[in-house]
């Protein structure tokens, strides 16, 4: 048992396409969508989740066989918000902007989905070092998500990415506008249901009847 | 009175959790196969909402904000910030709320508490629940009545949003859609429409 077997390599690579937890699974669509008008933010957004995510799993997985199975809920949640309150915390201290961007989003890091899913669903279940995989896995598999759309959305609305003006201007004297409506919380959701419409017709096992 | 009907109507159509802010989509997605069921939740989370945010302003005020203990403490506690312990406190009222309804729904309706299974204790992680407090906290209202008010407001706006897609979701049970988009997809899409259609809305004011 190396520390990258096959097992281990599947737990971390397949929640990037096959198991991903935002297009296939539905979790943690609320902030995929909310914080994606703007490449940057994304990005962080991706990280802090992913950050989050490996180490509640973690953790959760070394005290799982001690947590009584009633209250297991109250235990994630309490790991979660600590872990989250750190994160938030030290983005206010080195990334105060984004955070200002992020708004309440970073404090809706403890209710997105993806981490009770995994904790409920994974870490309760497996050692502390497949857990981290698993973690990082999904958590990347989310990062992705959030960086396609945000790409596009930032790309096709204000012309920009990271806030470096990439559409050259003679487009603009060419007669070519940014996309307006790109930027409105609605063409999140299309942006996601395009790229669930490209994933899908390349997998056709993954349809729905 | 003005003031409290305008934070309503605003709540439910201009800052509606789900097509403006995309809170609680989760259960929002996977419940809404049907009305029934959808009517359901959306009233569960209604009523988590009505009774968690008028607690969770009172918590906010007389004990997290900056100098918030110091009203009924003494002036000695004039200097204590607790504003980072609110998530923390804000998810532990939610939880314990939620573990009530719980209870109150599998003994008074045990049909609807088979049919929202998992769903119903994932009311507490559903992000439009912890959302409204902190939007509450982010907006500081001048009042409890302002917060009740504004935490009705948003459970009504969930629960109009997701009972208007059950019901095109049960007619779209007949209709041809390319088979990618079967499911999920259109979903996304039919959730975008509808939030363009309720951006009309945006100006609207009392």
């Amino acid at each position: 048992m190396g520390l990258l077997s096959n097992k281990n390599k599947e737990v971390l690579i397949s929640p990037l396409s096959r198991n991903n937890p935002v297009i296939i699974r539905m979790l943690g669509i609320c902030s995929a969508l909310a914080v994606t008008s703007k490449l940057e933010p994304s990005i962080v957004m991706g990280i802090s989740v992913t950050a989050v995510l490996a180490f509640a799993n973690v953790i959760i997985s070394l005290i799982r066989n001690t947590i009584p199975n009633r209250i297991r809920i109250i235990v994630q949640l309490v790991v979660v918000a600590a872990l989250v309150t750190i994160v938030s915390e030290v983005l206010k201290a080195f990334a105060y902007d984004v955070n200002k961007q992020l708004s309440v989003f970073v404090g809706l890091i403890i209710t997105n989905c993806i981490l009770m899913g995994r904790l409920e669903a994974f870490a309760l279940g497996n050692r502390p070092w497949e857990s981290f995989l698993d973690g990082i896995g999904n958590g990347a598999g989310y990062a992705i998500i959030l960086i396609l759309v945000g790409f596009f959305r930032e790309l096709l609305g204000s012309g920009t990415l990271l806030g470096i003006q990439v559409v050259p201007t003679f487009l603009y004297d060419s007669g070519y506008v940014n996309n307006g409506l790109m930027i409105l919380p609605p063409m999140a959701l299309i942006t996601v249901a395009v790229i669930i419409w490209v994933h899908r017709s390349r997998n056709r096992d993954l349809q729905e009847n | 009175m003005e003031e409290l009907l305008s934070i309503f109507v605003r709540s439910i159509f201009v800052e509606n959790m789900v097509f403006a802010y995309y809170l609680g989509m989760c259960s929002y997605l996977a419940v809404s196969k049907s009305v029934k069921t959808a009517m359901g939740l959306g009233l569960a989370v209604t009523f988590v909402l009505l009774c968690t945010l008028p607690i969770n302003y009172l918590l906010e005020n007389y004990v997290l904000k900056e100098g918030a203990l110091a009203s009924w403490l003494g002036e000695e506690f004039a200097s204590v910030d607790l504003s980072f312990l609110s998530l923390i406190i804000f998810i532990a009222v939610i939880a314990s709320f939620v573990q009530l309804v719980e209870m109150i729904v599998e003994k008074f309706a045990p049909a609807l508490y088979a049919s929202l299974g998992i769903f119903l204790p994932l009311i507490a992680v559903n992000c439009a629940i912890l959302g409204g407090s902190l939007f509450m906290q982010q907006k500081a209202f001048a009042n409890i009545g302002e917060a009740t008010v504004y935490g009705f407001g948003s459970g009504i706006g969930w629960l109009v949003a997701i009972v208007g897609i059950a019901a095109i979701r049960e007619k779209l049970a007949y209709s041809d859609i390319p088979k990618p988009l079967k499911g999920l997809g259109i979903t996304f899409i039919i959730t975008g429409l509808m939030g363009i259609g309720f951006m009309c809305f945006s100006g609207l004011n009392i």
